[in-house]
């Protein structure tokens, strides 16, 4: 693959455009007394439990835990994939799961980019992209297509709009994945683990395609891993979740200034930071090992 | 035999392809063509059909040496290939049937008519039916119990239900062609529904999808390659299925052919009937595959890729 990927950080009309999306900054989540049993009341399991945190608008929060954890069951209650038991999720002002509803209703707010990936196999790369606003009804089939070209110009994947999801490679796709979700102008990013599947390298020039985007849109992001170095790499804010049942363990904000570049990996502060928290987490992934918890 | 039909199906997929997308231009659909001559030279070079060939001369070879060379008693009443294959050139054969005789075409239409026309039902009913199948829980705990007790019926049961139903002999015999296609392509179109990853169901919701629109985006295209699967299967028991039918009830047809054919001792008119079967099969089902991979580029791109891997 012959492409040149948008080296526009640091320029300055993507500062005064970071400036002009500071002004509509949305996308705060608030989570707060989260519970989800799984099974009936009683037998059942305790994949979330008392579980209150937020994600503040405008900036990139990484959950971290142990494989198996819950902290996708958290993403697919915020997303509307599943239910909670109890507790109430906030976007913005308005509820989106608590007493009354428990199951949220999924929509182009907060669109998740999956694990394995999600591109339609049998679009195209620019009709997924356009795929969005063209279900919504929001805009013609053409102008849709024409904004998706230009989305994928910006993100340096132009020359792979005729190609199928098949044809390219997966951290390829994951990028076109997350163009699709911006398509939508969305409050919120949820990344479920999507660069677990890729090598170290390619996981490397992931994560700077994905500040740079972040740079460009200021769009609320939660992620989740249970990879602790690029949670700190990423994250304006980290939260080191229990094993099951899940809750914040520590939440650490990190405080390295964005953009951010691979230099910050061999950073003192960062090193800092690791030796922080990589303690916690690693008591969670040995509570996790002894209780012999499985990836869901 | 299975390399060479995706060798050709492959090649054939790339030759239709500029029609699907009209942006395609006139220089891509050159390097397409250069490429269907660079595939077509690369298995020539290959020893795939070489090896193709000496199967097919091992296969003659035997059935030659057995009958006709070493007589063997249990082959003495078979006609050999040789008697098999002059009686099928022959432009006045001794049992009256070659291709030069206008009515052994007359049988090979009926036969492929029928087989068009069951096919053509079982995919109308079988398809959508499969994807409400898979689609609905409500819908399948209605049907499927039903469906699978029907379902291990064999054809052949079917006869004198199927002769007392429909009046006439064509019915009857397309009814039957049809009841084993429709299984196998509503079997496969649920599979297929169900094997979807559940991920791009949820990514179509999040997208702002309607439940209708992701039934047509996503259930629909993503059923495809099981739909095709089933097709596949569909088309060779319906040949199948066809042949027992014309044996049993119907004039003209090759299953008819081939039975009469017995019954009147023209063993080698019964061969080339079984031969012509063979031969037609085959054909209408790198047709359906061919209309598979033209259906779904997407698939066909992506296994080619594979196959360069």
């Amino acid at each position: 693959m012959n492409y040149e990927p948008a080296r526009s950080r640091g320029s300055p009309d993507v500062a005064a455009n970071a400036l002009m999306q500071q002004e509509r900054r949305t996308g705060a989540i608030r989570i707060a007394n989260v519970l989800k049993i799984y099974g009936s009341e009683a037998a059942g399991v305790r994949a979330v439990d008392d579980c209150t945190f937020d994600v503040p608008a405008g900036k990139i929060t990484v959950v971290v835990g142990p494989s198996g954890c819950g902290k996708t069951t958290l993403l697919n209650a915020i997303a509307g994939f599943h239910s909670i038991s109890s507790g109430t999720i906030h976007l913005d002002d308005s509820l989106l799961c608590g007493p009354g509803r428990l199951k949220a209703d999924p929509g182009p707010d907060r669109i998740v980019v999956f694990q394995n990936g999600s591109l339609f196999p049998w679009k195209t790369i620019v009709e997924n992209v356009a795929f969005g606003p063209i279900v919504q009804g929001r805009l013609t089939r053409k102008t849709a297509i024409e904004k998706a070209r230009f989305m994928l110009a910006e993100s340096g994947l132009h020359n792979l709009e005729s190609n199928y999801p098949g044809e390219i490679s997966s951290g390829m796709r994951r990028r076109v994945e997350i163009a699709r979700a911006l398509m939508n102008d969305p409050k919120v990013l949820l990344l479920d683990e999507p660069y677990r599947a890729l090598d170290s390298l390619t996981k490397s020039v992931m994560h700077e395609a994905l500040l740079e985007t972040f740079d460009r849109n200021q769009v609320t992001i939660f992620f989740i891993t249970h990879d602790l170095e690029e949670a700190i790499f990423l994250g304006h804010r980290v939260v080191i979740m229990t094993t099951r049942p899940c809750r914040p363990k520590k939440i650490v904000s990190v405080d390295i200034p964005h953009p951010r570049d691979y230099s910050v990996l061999t950073a003192k502060r960062f090193r800092e930071y690791l030796d922080e928290t990589v303690e916690a987490v690693h008591q969670e992934a040995l509570k996790a090992f002894d209780a012999g918890e499985r990836e869901r | 035999m299975k390399d060479l039909q995706s060798a050709f199906a492959g090649d054939v997929n790339v030759g239709l392809a500029p029609a699907s997308s009209p942006a395609v231009s006139a220089t891509e659909r050159a390097g397409r063509l250069e490429s269907i001559g660079f595939r077509l030279a690369q298995w020539l070079r290959s020893p795939r059909p070489y090896l193709m060939l000496v199967g097919f001369a091992l296969f003659l070879g035997f059935w030659y040496l057995t009958v006709e060379v070493w007589k063997l008693p249990r082959f003495s009443q078979m006609p050999g290939p040789t008697a098999v294959i002059t009686e099928w050139l022959s432009p006045d054969p001794t049992y009256g049937l070659s291709i030069y005789s206008p009515e052994y075409y007359e049988h090979i239409w009926v036969s492929w008519r029928r087989v068009s026309i069951a096919l053509l039902l079982a995919t109308a009913t079988g398809v959508p039916l499969g994807l409400f199948l898979g689609w609905s829980q409500r819908f399948k705990d209605y049907v499927f119990p039903v469906f699978e007790l029907l379902r291990p019926i064999p054809p052949l049961a079917w006869v004198p239900l199927a002769i007392i139903m429909f009046a006439g002999s064509e019915t009857p015999i397309v009814f039957l062609t049809f009841l084993a296609s429709f299984y196998a392509t509503t079997l496969n179109t649920m599979l297929g529904v169900e094997s979807i990853d559940v991920s791009f169901v949820r990514a179509a919701y999040c997208l702002g999808a309607k439940r209708r629109q992701v039934f047509w985006h996503v259930i629909v295209p993503g059923a495809m390659p099981f739909i095709f699967t089933g097709l596949q299967i569909s088309v060779g028991v319906a040949w199948f299925s066809l042949v027992a039918g014309e044996m049993v009830s119907g004039q003209y047809g090759l299953g008819y052919l081939i039975n009469t054919s017995y019954t009147m001792v023209q063993y080698p008119t019964m061969v080339i009937g079984m031969i012509t079967l063979g031969i037609v099969g085959y054909l209408t089902s790198a047709g359906v595959r061919m209309l598979g991979n033209y259906l779904m580029q997407w698939r066909a791109r992506e296994l080619a890729i594979g196959a360069e891997k």
